[in-house]
């Protein structure tokens, strides 16, 4: 998904043990997605959970449901505006760049039929039954969380334009088509939130091997180990290609780190909030 | 004692004779002034310390006072006594020998009732509306019974929890509630002469009881007609509607004005009056409650909110006719109207939006009803895939967890 930081590195960076896995543009894009997300989620949520004290409650904390309706599509704006650059710097890869790697092979969100086999292999991983498959630079669930908000930013985003703007769309869809859309906006969003504040939260940060936090996404680098043990495929196509040295980077500056972890650790709480209602209110 | 009972006895023999022959004229009933002699001591008590004062310039400034009433005219029995100070045990006074009629609709009344079961009961009768020798007429402004006052002088008692059970409680709290509502401000602080009091509603002698007597006023089948005494075109719609005409047919579960404007504290706020109505409509027509929630509509009014639409805004609050009825304001005539009151400018596809859409009729909305079966198809697909996944990965993970510890502790 993204590309490897250009500045060649010194043989002292590499020295370091650490190397780079995501850019600038792709961590903003990130911390872009994840602000958006949440604004969303606390001002759409309570409308699904109408009936709920909290929702109410949270309705008014966010400055009632107009201001909540007016946050969200200020939200929504951002996340496609987030969407927009992410596939303009795709198309940009493809065509500009050429580099038709990201849509086949090790380097691709593209999945492939290793995905399957190396989701069996984890499988039978985790009940003791083999050996941890050998991931290359993307799993087969990064791949899914990838796809999942790609498909969400289609399916939520193009319904919540749909429903921004009723007047407009009635000339063109039948009415009763407002009644699929908003059913398929909530449900959709639930989907969304539940999965990235649980699944999502514990595949990339929660579990135990990451825990508190995998502070890649925030400092753009992780060290070389971490790739030799976790990503062995990927390691041995670096070693193999030479790319270790282009793609070594400085161990992460402290004061990134931190900032990341401060962001990182409000943003999984909040999402652990909003989880917490939700599964409360679905399951009481 | 006896000589003196020996006196009267003669007495009553030598007059008997001719009283047979002849009769006398009655004795000469005692004037007011006469009565006054006594009672305007404003210290004169009875036996048992109680007041017998009569002020004679309220007494002539009253009603009957200033028609020349005299005081034997109530207190009959007084008219043929000659033996003054008379005796503290009187009768009653009737007031049905002049007011016939209004003592017979009392004695129809839920406050009759209450004192023909209990001498205890301190229901209230004739004196305690209008007072004793102070009664003034009712277009008199400081009367206990003018338009005006009429709701201070019920709460004397209803209001009083010693007198009426239950009055003034949080239950029952007439009081409060009438007098924050808009018959209330428009007659206490508007000062309208138009706007109801108690005995409006109630009647002023013939209060019957409004949960079980059909002749009261306010019986529920009776409503409509005494709000429609005023609000006249309201009842005329009301009439016309679905509700009206299954009242008229004998049905008691439908709605009547006071089901959503409440008994006392009628108010005008729509933003109160908006989310209320939902609970009243809802109590019947549960399952439009239930899809209704499921909209926008529906969401935002259940936290409280209520510049969106609830029932009446669609459905009007008194012209409510069956769908399928030219009149309906949701109906194919008119829906589009109805929606454009809040959606202005929208056309005939927006309107077909379906307001109760319900994802489990599958007759009502194919589309909608598939669509719902995907998307909890797709939800449980992924938490059961991923539940287990994760549930599955955590034990793994833990232990290779505690692996690179170990293995870090060992390096170092």
């Amino acid at each position: 998904m993204s590309e490897e930081s250009p500045a060649a590195p010194t043989a002292e960076a590499a020295a370091t043990g650490w190397v780079r896995r995501f850019d600038g543009y792709d961590r903003s894009l990130h911390v872009l997605l994840m602000a958006s997300f949440l604004g969303l989620s606390f001002t759409g949520l309570p409308l699904l959970f109408s009936e709920r004290a909290w929702a109410a409650r949270l309705s008014r904390v966010v400055g009632g449901f107009q201001a909540a309706g007016f946050l969200h599509r200020i939200f929504a704006a951002c996340m496609l505006l987030t969407f927009g650059l992410h596939l303009a710097r795709l198309l940009k890869r493809i065509f500009g760049d050429r580099d038709y790697g990201i849509l086949w092979g090790p380097r691709s969100m593209v999945p492939r039929p290793e995905d399957l086999k190396q989701l069996i292999g984890h499988v039978r991983w985790f009940v003791g039954r083999g050996p941890r498959p050998e991931f290359d630079r993307f799993t087969y669930w990064e791949k899914f969380d990838y796809w999942a908000v790609f498909w969400g930013m289609g399916i939520i985003g193009g319904s919540g334009l749909i429903l921004w703007f009723p007047r407009f769309w009635a000339h063109l869809l039948p009415g009763d088509l407002f009644n699929v859309t908003l059913l398929i906006h909530g449900e959709e969003a639930l989907l969304a939130t539940v999965f990235i504040f649980t699944i999502h939260f514990f595949n990339g940060h929660l579990r135990p091997e990451k825990f508190p936090m995998d502070t890649v996404i925030f400092t753009g680098v992780l060290p070389l180990d971490e790739v030799r043990h976790e990503r062995p495929a990927e390691y041995a196509r670096l070693v193999a290609d030479g790319e270790l040295e282009r793609i070594a980077a400085p161990a992460p500056d402290p004061e990134i780190l931190k900032r990341g972890r401060i962001v990182g650790t409000t943003a999984v709480l909040l999402g652990l909030l909003l989880v917490t209602l939700t599964l409360y209110a679905l399951l009481s | 004692m006896r000589m003196r009972l020996g006196g009267v006895l003669a007495a009553f023999l030598l007059t008997a004779a001719p009283l047979r022959a002849a009769a006398p004229p009655p004795p000469k009933p005692p004037a007011n002034d006469d009565c006054l002699s006594c009672h305007a001591d404003p210290s004169a008590k009875r036996a048992n310390g109680s007041s017998i004062f009569v002020d004679k310039k309220v007494f002539g400034d009253s009603v009957h006072g200033a028609a020349g009433a005299s005081c034997v005219d109530c207190h009959q029995d007084l008219a043929r006594t000659t033996d003054f100070p008379h005796s503290e045990k009187l009768a009653p006074v009737d007031c049905a020998v002049c007011h016939a009629s209004q003592v017979e609709e009392y004695h129809q009344s839920v406050h009759a009732r209450e004192r023909g079961k209990s001498k205890a009961s301190k229901a209230a009768t004739c004196t305690d509306c209008h007072g004793i020798h102070d009664i003034l007429p009712s277009k008199d402004a400081a009367s206990r019974t003018n338009h005006f006052n009429l709701p201070t002088t019920c709460l004397r008692c209803h209001a009083n929890i010693a007198v009426v059970p239950g009055a003034g409680g949080p239950a029952v709290n007439q009081p409060a509630l009438f007098h924050d509502s808009i018959h209330g401000k428009a007659l206490e602080k508007s000062g309208l002469k138009v706007a109801p009091n108690c005995a409006n509603c109630h009647g002023a002698h013939a209060i019957r009881d409004p949960r079980t007597d059909p002749e009261s006023l306010v019986f529920r089948s009776k409503v409509p007609a005494t709000c429609g005494s005023c609000h006249s075109k309201i009842l005329d719609e009301y009439s016309a509607s679905i509700h009206g005409e299954q009242l008229a047919k004998g049905n008691q579960k439908v709605p009547v004005c006071a089901d959503c404007h409440t008994a006392h504290a009628i108010t005008a706020a729509p933003e109160v009056r908006r989310l209320q109505i939902l609970h009243e409509c809802g109590g019947c027509h549960e399952s439009h409650l239930k899809t209704y929630r499921d909209t926008y509509h529906g969401q935002v009014s259940a936290m409280g909110f209520s510049r969106v639409a609830t029932c009446a805004d669609c459905h009007t609050a008194h012209e409510i006719h069956p769908a399928g009825d030219a009149r309906s304001s949701v109906g194919p005539a008119k829906r589009l109207a109805t929606c454009q009151k809040c959606h202005p400018g929208v056309g005939a596809s927006f309107a077909k939006y379906d307001p109760h859409a319900d994802t489990h009729d599958r007759g009502r909305s194919q589309l909608l009803w598939a669509t719902s079966l995907f998307m909890k198809i797709l939800l449980v697909g992924v938490f059961a895939f991923f539940g287990v996944h994760t549930v599955l990965w955590f034990p793994r993970s833990v232990k290779a967890r505690r692996d690179t510890d170990a293995k870090k502790n060992g390096e170092a």
